[in-house]
């Protein structure tokens, strides 16, 4: 397979799980903010969304108020902010074009026909359906999208690149997600149990779709340390790390070629530590640090895998 | 030759409807408008859907739209398109041999068929391909040769185009889409099917690779996702089963074409490029191009690959050559042309263009090296001032330009606005050269869609129809 198509491949499916992923992310804070909290924790929480998604300053740059709607626009359809739910459909849509040879009719179709609507919406309806409904759109699409992927695709290389696209990015939402919220909800490592708590927790969890999951597996109350250990650890859990790692290691594995051997050992070395960390541990070093340097090491093999295989970053 | 007194496809002044529209015509007087107009929009929508659109240059640039389908077919019977094929067939033979002798001895020149100023001065001529052998010395692997029909049995060729035309994949989705619309019309006529086309193609393309290779290794070449034609360039790419590459995909190394893949370089035997001469190699011909592969051409030269359709092709589709092709034909095969040539008048003769000048609101001027519709004056059409400008332009550059009578092009039944009604048509089959020259009984039909108007070219409000080829 033509190297430019792998790389078109990769950042078409990173950016369709972007767009999900952020769709999630702003819907838990849009359903928190309906919760009864003070301004300032709600601009809080805006605050730690836009630092953990990089678009601190772009953001300030374009509003000089942190509110709610302010946020969910900007990154839901402001044009100039890459990491804007339009602009990753846009750009899942512009990949899908350079490289629609390779993709089958259905799929081109469902990521074509996606980005049109999506160009179509404007502020009022989105407003007006109400944002969830759009972020219920927007996850739909994109599962649509997944499912015809693995419903039509031929299980060849462009698969596996769809594959090591969308893990990889999923890994890196997961990480800001949980971390995200582990900053705002545990200040300074103190451990609370009130009622806000558990409502901010499980919004959490069902941001990830998590949350019966949470439920199914623990049968017990919603703790921090359960909800990383959920979210990092557990390889049954479709979001998690450690399941991400592990997609993304075996898709690895399935490309190889003569020089990408120090790319597929780190991967392994990630999905490892993955699996046999202990929440515990994490924990009690620190969980920002810990994303923070989860993060970097997913960045790093984005990069390892642009290099090896796909267009390399300028 | 006036367009008032055109010949429709479909009736017959006297007589009525012709017999091979006759079951249609019975079937589209039971047809509501309401229900058309519910079929134009819903082929519309599934064309939007799929993508199946171009872009367009100029006003607007980077914005896509649909081609304009009708939902009326144009039919042919069995007899008028052998007559047709074999027309095509040994024109097509014929510009193949004129491309080999321009490069090699030029009996054709010595001979004193053509000027030879008109050949070898002609900014299409490659002089880099003198003497250069290329597989079964075949030059123009694809033509899609524009045909218009001014009579009963009266089909004039009106430009071979030999570089890199368009529109085949439009004959395929337009069939796809009539018999998704109308599967009961495939009931009441026997019509020939297209869909063996990408395969014909794919075989054509590996029986020129170059000499020696075992199963080679295909790619379209594309401009990128821009160019106007990507859709099709992409669909053909995808129908064949080959890799799309697009110039930076490539590299040559000692002579060798190479792509860039996820398990390292691939050697690259057939180039079907969609991208023009110029902008190949930017070490051979535009230093500016982006879209080529450096070295390309000197591979090329030494046999290592094979490029269709070949660098210098465009010498013989220029319109200042195309008054030639019957000689040509003459010339090459010793037989006499079944298709005919539009009389054409070179400008850069002074007594052709003193002509030209005294009759310029009856003509048809285009220039030399134009395509698309762009840069011609149709005078019929034309207002008094359009006409006094392109005057000036024409007295300044008279080399630039040629003329031609204004063709009473036929009409067919097109679903517009007001209706069923006549509209302007041409023809556009595709004739592929490899192992022998063939072509698939079908093509292109474009439509004027504005009334009166003459111009079918997508870029200038053209639609398209599907074409039907009756079995015999």
């Amino acid at each position: 397979m033509l190297s430019r198509t792998a790389d078109h491949l990769y950042w078409m499916a990173r950016y369709m799980e972007r767009a999900e992923n952020t769709a999630r992310m702003l819907d838990v804070n849009h359903r928190m903010s309906m919760m009864p909290q003070s301004p300032t924790q709600q601009e809080q929480t805006w605050a730690a969304t836009l630092r953990i998604m990089g678009l601190e300053s772009e953001f300030h740059d374009r509003y000089r108020e942190i509110g709610s709607d302010n946020a969910l626009e900007f990154m839901s359809f402001d044009e100039s902010s890459p990491s804007s739910i339009r602009n990753c459909l846009k750009a899942a849509r512009e990949n899908a074009h350079a490289v629609r040879g390779t993709l089958t009719a259905e799929l081109w179709e469902t990521i074509n026909g996606t980005w049109l609507k999506m160009r179509d919406f404007s502020r009022d309806e989105f407003m007006d359906v109400g944002v969830s409904n759009f972020f219920e759109w927007v996850k739909y699409r994109s599962h649509l999208a997944r499912g015809v992927t693995l419903g039509t695709m031929l299980q060849d290389e462009s698969l596996h690149f769809i594959g090591i696209g969308t893990f990889l990015e999923r890994a890196d939402n997961t990480a800001r997600i949980l971390d995200v919220k582990y900053q705002i909800l545990l200040p300074a490592g103190e451990v609370e149990g009130g009622a806000t708590d558990y409502h901010q927790w499980s919004a959490l969890l069902r941001s990830v779709a998590a949350f019966e999951v949470y439920r199914r597996v623990y049968r017990d109350v919603i703790t921090p340390e359960r909800v990383a250990e959920l979210l990092l650890l557990r390889v049954d859990m479709p979001r998690s790390l450690a399941r991400c790692m592990r997609e993304v290691y075996a898709n690895l594995q399935r490309v190889r070629n003569a020089h990408s051997s120090e790319t597929e050992r780190m991967a392994g070395e990630l999905e490892s530590q993955l699996r046999f960390a202990r929440v515990d541990d994490i924990v009690k070093s620190g969980l920002h640090s810990y994303t923070m340097r989860l993060l970097d090491r997913i960045h790093l093999l984005g990069n390892r895998i642009a290099d090896d295989f796909l267009v390399p970053l300028a | 030759m006036n367009t008032n007194c055109f010949y429709n496809e479909m009736v017959d002044g006297e007589q009525g409807v012709r017999p091979h529209y006759a079951s249609y015509a019975e079937w589209l007087n039971g047809m509501p408008e309401e229900k058309l107009a519910q079929k134009r929009a819903e082929a519309d929508e599934l064309f939007h859907r799929h993508g199946i659109t171009f872009a367009v240059y100029g006003e607007d640039a980077g914005v896509e739209r649909l081609i304009p389908f009708d939902i009326v077919p144009r039919i042919i019977p069995a007899a008028e398109w052998q007559t047709l094929a074999a027309g095509l067939c040994q024109r097509v033979r014929a510009l193949n041999l004129f491309i080999r002798d321009v490069y090699h001895e030029q009996d054709i020149l010595r001979a004193g068929k053509i000027p030879s100023e008109q050949v070898l001065d002609n900014a299409q001529y490659r002089k880099v391909m003198q003497g250069v052998d290329v597989a079964r010395d075949i030059y123009a692997h694809i033509a899609g040769v524009d045909i218009v029909r001014a009579g009963e049995g009266e089909y004039y060729v009106l430009e071979d185009n030999l570089r890199v035309p368009s529109g085949v994949s439009y004959m395929l989705e337009n069939r796809k889409m009539m018999m998704r619309l109308f599967p009961r019309l495939f009931a009441r006529y026997k019509v020939a099917p297209v869909d063996r086309y990408p395969d014909m193609l794919y075989n054509m393309l590996k029986s020129v690779a170059p000499t020696g290779v075992v199963d080679p290794t295909v790619v379209v070449m594309t401009p990128g996702a821009l160019n106007s034609a990507y859709f099709e360039h992409a669909f053909l790419a995808r129908q064949m089963g080959v890799e799309l590459v697009e110039g930076q995909d490539m590299f040559v190394k000692d002579e060798q074409v190479y792509m860039r893949t996820t398990q390292g370089p691939q050697r690259v035997d057939v180039i079907y490029r969609r991208v023009d001469d110029d902008f190949l190699d930017p070490t051979a011909f535009r230093p500016d191009s982006v879209l080529g592969v450096a070295g390309l051409l000197d591979a090329y030269r030494a046999g290592r690959v094979t490029v269709t359709n070949a660098v210098g092709s465009g010498v013989a589709d220029d319109k200042s050559v195309y008054p030639y092709v019957p000689e040509m034909i003459r010339f090459y095969l010793g037989e006499e042309p079944i298709l005919h040539n539009v009389p054409t008048h070179l400008c850069r003769k002074a007594d052709d263009l003193a002509y030209v000048l005294a009759h310029l609101p009856e003509l048809v001027v285009k220039e030399v090296h134009g395509s698309g519709g762009y840069g011609m004056l149709v005078g019929p059409t034309a207002t008094k001032e359009q006409v006094e400008r392109f005057r000036k332009v024409l007295e300044a550059h008279p080399e630039r330009y040629i003329a031609q009578p204004t063709l009473a092009l036929s009409a067919c039944p097109t679903f517009v606005e007001a209706g069923v009604a006549p509209r302007h048509i041409d023809l556009r089959p595709f004739v592929l050269s490899g192992e022998d020259v063939q072509l698939v009984a079908g093509g292109l039909t474009r439509v004027a869609l504005r009334e009166g108007s003459l111009v079918v070219n997508s870029s200038q409000g053209g639609g398209t129809k599907d074409t039907w080829v009756l079995e015999a």
